[in-house]
Order: structure tokens, then sequence, then C-alpha cells
């Protein structure tokens, strides 16, 4: 499929330079939900155009963490800092505005919307006039509609999601409703992307596509992307670095090839010392 | 049994002006349950805050007609904002709750003792809308219409401008529901969390989804009491709330043109099941023991509510609705 408008010019601003030092910094962050902490004292620091994954087994506190940065969950004590704020204490769609864009475990699309639909909301920031001005129609929101329409298209195209443009997002295969959720977070032109769980679920043709994604997502646009998943195989193949978690608590950061031969690593994913499985996975 | 009198009289119950205020009044609940996802069951408290609203300004203030109708709709706005603070953090659910009880606070306040000199108890409020009818171009004692279907002028100029309104705040939602706004308010309904992550605030939309659809509400309202020159505590009790619903569900949720469809035919269906019955009486078809009463108006809404049932067995979508949507509800 040839690529008619290519992503980097469609998406401008995520390839603007950062502010200098690392895009997400984790002080010493706790969670607790009445007496259950999920967090324990995390720390951890991303680095700008990094591929940062969080992994550990089930209950460790991957997506705790996840919607920590996202705003979902404040921490009860420590600091968050992303993109330059202060998110400790801002609300979801403040941390969004930011420069963040995220996708859910479980895909939350706007099912009864079209594809393009969909995608368009994630424009929505983009779009510089009221409902007043929509409603009449006016030049200027008619040279906006086109011009995010372009913006639209052009991860239409990269995603290779043409057929699927006007189809309601809830009749979708599984794979393809991933997709739609990916690009729904591009077409934010977010400097840092969370991904929760991307290849979730999906068969091995389906995941190494979404892996072209994510790599061009960050070589091409340079987008900062922090990526929770339970694919053993893709995180060492794909992260720069990886951060273990256990019981809430952090028991390894660092390269890939570093973690997978860590004791402590070994020991929380099968309890003993026989490496051979996380081996075996890649 | 006399068809001409059945059809004559449906056909003057789906152009009356209650058809018109309910056709109002659910183009308001079509902003809230239909595009948001908000339940409010206490519509017709948007309405009777407003109908007092222009009242009570007019008899106990001396306001001029349009301020007073501007008096009615800001009572409205200021309504949703009571309701909306508390509850739109909430579940959806809470909000269902909250304006069921604050319809009938609204209404047993207006009608009790304690405040009759200002809002006129259980007799409510009369002879306030004639500054209205000062700018009505029909003469009131001339009967207009076509054929045998005819109303006299005060009907007719309010029929106009209750159906005129209606038509307006019908293209109005539908050109706000293309908007990029409208777009948000889609995507809220659909999921809230992740319009979040898109970085919108969903309780400020949610909020001014619910003041647009309570000031449509209150402009049903106005209305209401305008065209029967008078407010009426009971008249605004919450059975107005489900009938508004039903003509929402008759035609569709979530579709532009199914509040005034669904109120025309809520209308209509009532009238007919009426007077189908009348007619049937009187020409011995049913035993007159049957309906005679109070029970031949119970048995009107029996046929109604049962023709709902039919209608959510084999079309839960309503007369415009798009089936695979409400299959994507229940995924």
């Amino acid at each position: 499929m040839a690529i008619t408008h290519p992503l980097t010019a469609a998406l401008p601003s995520t390839q603007e330079a950062l502010p200098d030092g690392p895009v997400v910094v984790a002080d010493d962050v706790t969670l607790a939900f009445a007496g259950v902490v999920a967090v324990k004292g995390v720390s951890y620091e991303v680095a700008p155009r990094e591929l940062f994954a969080i992994v550990g087994p089930n209950g460790a506190g991957k997506t705790s963490n996840f919607n920590l940065v996202s705003g979902v969950y404040q921490p009860t004590s420590g600091s968050m800092h992303v993109l330059g704020h202060d998110v400790t204490t801002m609300k979801p769609h403040e941390i969004a505005r930011t420069g963040v864009a995220r996708t859910f475990q479980n895909i939350e699309l706007f099912e009864n919307l079209t594809v393009v639909d969909n995608l368009m909301l994630g424009r929505q920031q983009h779009l510089h006039y009221g409902a007043g001005a929509a409603m009449l129609r006016t030049r200027r929101v008619q040279q906006a509609e086109v011009a995010n329409r372009e913006v639209v298209e052009a991860i239409v195209d990269f995603l290779d999601i043409q057929s699927h443009r006007d189809a309601l997002v809830g009749m979708l295969p599984y794979g393809v409703q991933k997709r739609v959720e990916l690009g729904r977070a591009l077409a934010m032109e977010p400097k840092l992307l969370l991904l929760d769980e991307p290849v979730a679920g999906m068969n091995l043709e389906e995941t190494e596509d979404m892996a072209r994604f994510i790599l061009d997502i960050r070589d091409e646009l340079g987008v900062t992307i922090i990526m929770v998943e339970h694919d053993m195989g893709l995180v060492m193949d794909l992260a720069d670095r990886v951060l273990v978690l256990d019981f809430g608590e952090v028991i390894a950061n660092d390269v890939p090839s570093v973690v997978q031969r860590d004791p402590a690593v070994i020991r929380a994913y099968l309890g003993g010392t026989d490496m051979a499985e996380l081996e075996g996975t890649r | 049994m006399d068809w001409e009198v059945i059809f004559r009289n449906a056909i003057l119950a789906g152009i009356s002006r209650e058809a018109a205020v309910y056709a109002i009044a659910a183009v308001g609940l079509n902003v809230h349950f239909g595009y948001t996802g908000l339940l409010n069951f206490g519509q017709v408290g948007f309405m009777s805050i407003s109908a007092y609203g222009v009242g009570i300004s007019i008899t106990q203030y001396g306001a001029p007609v349009w301020l007073a109708f501007i008096i009615g709709l800001l009572a409205a706005v200021f309504l949703a904002l009571l309701l909306g603070v508390p509850t739109l953090r909430l579940r959806a659910d809470y909000l269902a709750i909250v304006t069921i009880a604050a319809s009938e606070i609204i209404r047993l306040t207006f009608r009790s003792v304690a405040l009759t000199d200002w809002s006129g108890g259980s007799n409510g409020i009369n002879g306030f809308a004639d500054g209205f009818y000062v700018w009505n171009p029909f003469d009131p004692s001339v009967a207009y219409g076509f054929g045998s279907v005819k109303v006299f002028g005060n009907q007719a100029y309010i029929i106009i401008v209750g159906w005129t309104l209606a038509v307006l705040v019908t293209l109005l939602v539908w050109l706000l529901m293309r908007s990029p706004w409208g777009r948000v308010l889609k995507s809220i309904r659909e999921d809230e969390d992740a319009a979040r992550a898109l970085g919108k605030n969903a309780y400020w939309y949610k909020m001014q989804s619910l003041i647009l659809g309570g000031v449509l509400g209150g402009l049903a309202g106005i209305v209401l009491s305008v065209g029967q020159s008078t407010v009426q505590p009971d008249v605004y009790s919450p059975p107005v709330t489900f009938f508004i619903w039903t003509a929402l569900i008759l035609g569709g949720v979530g579709r532009i043109w199914s509040p005034i469809f669904g109120a025309v035919a809520f209308w209509m269906i009532l009238s007919l099941a009426n007077n189908v019955l009348d007619q049937a009486t009187q020409a011995g078809i049913v035993p007159a023991a049957v309906t005679a009463g109070v029970r031949g108006g119970s048995i009107r809404f029996m046929i109604v509510g049962l023709g709902l049932m039919l209608l959510m067995a084999f079309r839960p979508q309503g007369v415009f609705g798009d089936r695979n949507e409400m299959m994507l509800a229940d995924r």
C-alpha cells in the first residue's frame, strides 16, 4: 500500500524539541486504596524518545503505575512530573492536554461512532473554533475541518485501515479496533504515548504489525512511549529499557538483556532460578 | 362508528399545543439521553420551574412578557446547575434519582399552602398570559383550519408558535450535534474515560448538555403554561416526564426527528385509543360497563402501554433508530 500522506508531515508537533531532562519523572510514588498498597515507593525516569516498558506478574501494579502517569489515579504520596509539568494532582483531561495520549487495556473506543469520527475526536484539541462557528460553517471552520481530515487520513493510511474508514467501530474485528485506538491516540499529536497492553489477545501476525507501528511511531515521529505488556518476546525485542514490578515495588530497571538475567526478576516470574522459560519466549 | 370524528380528533391531537410541548421537551431529553447518555427522569421539573418563573415574574413583579420568558429560561439553567453540580461527577444513576425527586419537590413547593400568596398554592397562577396574546394575529372568535379540522384563533396562534419553536430547536440541536461540540457529547455517551483521556473535561460537557436540554424543557413548560393561560402545579406531575420519554423512545433515541415524530404519534395514538373506545361503546361493540367513568381514561393508557411493549419487543430502537447500535450496547 503506497503511503500518500506521510505521517511526519501530518503530525508536526510530535517532532518538536522536548524540554531538557526526562519526559517522565516518578519520585517515590505510592498509591494505596484503603490500606491495600498497589504501588510502593516507585521511582523511575523516562528519557526523551525512549521506548520504556513496564512489566511484571499479574497484580504487580503495572496498570496502576500507568494510571498514575495519565491521572486516572493520584499518588497517595510522592510526586509525578510529565513533560516538565507537575501532574501529581492534575486530572486526566488536564494531563492529556499537556501532550499525553493513551490506549486502554480493554479497548475503550466510541463504539457507535465511525472510525473517522473516533479519530477526529482525537483531533479535538487541534480544532480552534467553537460550536457557534461550526454551526454557521464559516470558511475558517471548513478549512480547519479539511486540514484535520487530512491528518486523520494520514493516520488511516499509516495503520492500513482505509477500508474501515466509515464503519461503526463497534462492528469491527478486535485487531482492527486495537489499531483504531492507537490511531485515535496518535491523532492527538502526543509527545508521550502510553500503550496499555497493545498486543493483548492478538495472534502472531497482528502482533508483528503492531510492533512495526510502535517502532515507526517512535523512530519516525520521535514520540516517547511507555508500554505495559505481558508479551515478553515483544518487550525484549522492542524496549530500550524495562521496569520490572512485583507486588507494587521496583525489582529491576535496566536494558532488556540485563533485566532478563536479573535473579530477582527470574524469581518473581518463575518463583525459582530457572531462566529457561524467559529465554524460551524469545 | 363515526370514523370522521375519530380521525378528526386524532389529527387535532397530533397537531395540538400539547404535542408541540412534548416535542420541544423531548428534544431536550434527546440532548440529555440520546446524545450525552444522561438519565433525566425529571424533565417535567424543568418545565414547571420555567412556567412558574414566567407566571410569578408577571403576576408578582409586573415583568413584561419578554423579560418573564427570559427569567423562566434562566430558572431552568439554575435548576440544571443545582442538579448537575453534585451528581454529574457520579455514575449516571445518581442524576436519575435526583432529577425525579427534584421534579416532585418543585411541584410540592409551588403548591404548598405556605407559599400560596406567591405561587398560588394548588390553584396555581392564572391570567398572566394576556401580554402574549396581544401579538396574536388571529381573531380569537374565528375558527381556522381545513375541512372539519378547525381551531379557534388563540389555539391556532399557540399551535403555530409551539410548532415553529419545535422545528427551530430541532434544527439547532441538529447543527450542534454535527459540530465538534456535539461529537464530544457523543463520545462521552460512548465512553467517558476515553473522552477524558483525549483531554476533554467530561464533567463540564455533561453540565452544558444538562443545561441545554433543561432549557428546552423549560421552553416547553412556558409554551404549555402560556397556551393554557395558567400554571397548575398538578399539570407538572411525574407522568408527564414519562410520556415525554415515551414519545422519544417511540421515535428512536438519538435521532434528530424522533422527538417531533414521537410526540405527534403519542398524542394521535392516545386520541385514537380514546375515540375508538368511545365510538365502539356507543355503537354497542364494547359493553358500556368496560369503559364507564374513569375506566375509559385508564384503558386508553393501557392500550398505549401495550403498544409500547410491543414496540420494545419488535422494534426496540424506535421508528428511526438503528438496530445495530442497540446490539452494540449489549456487548
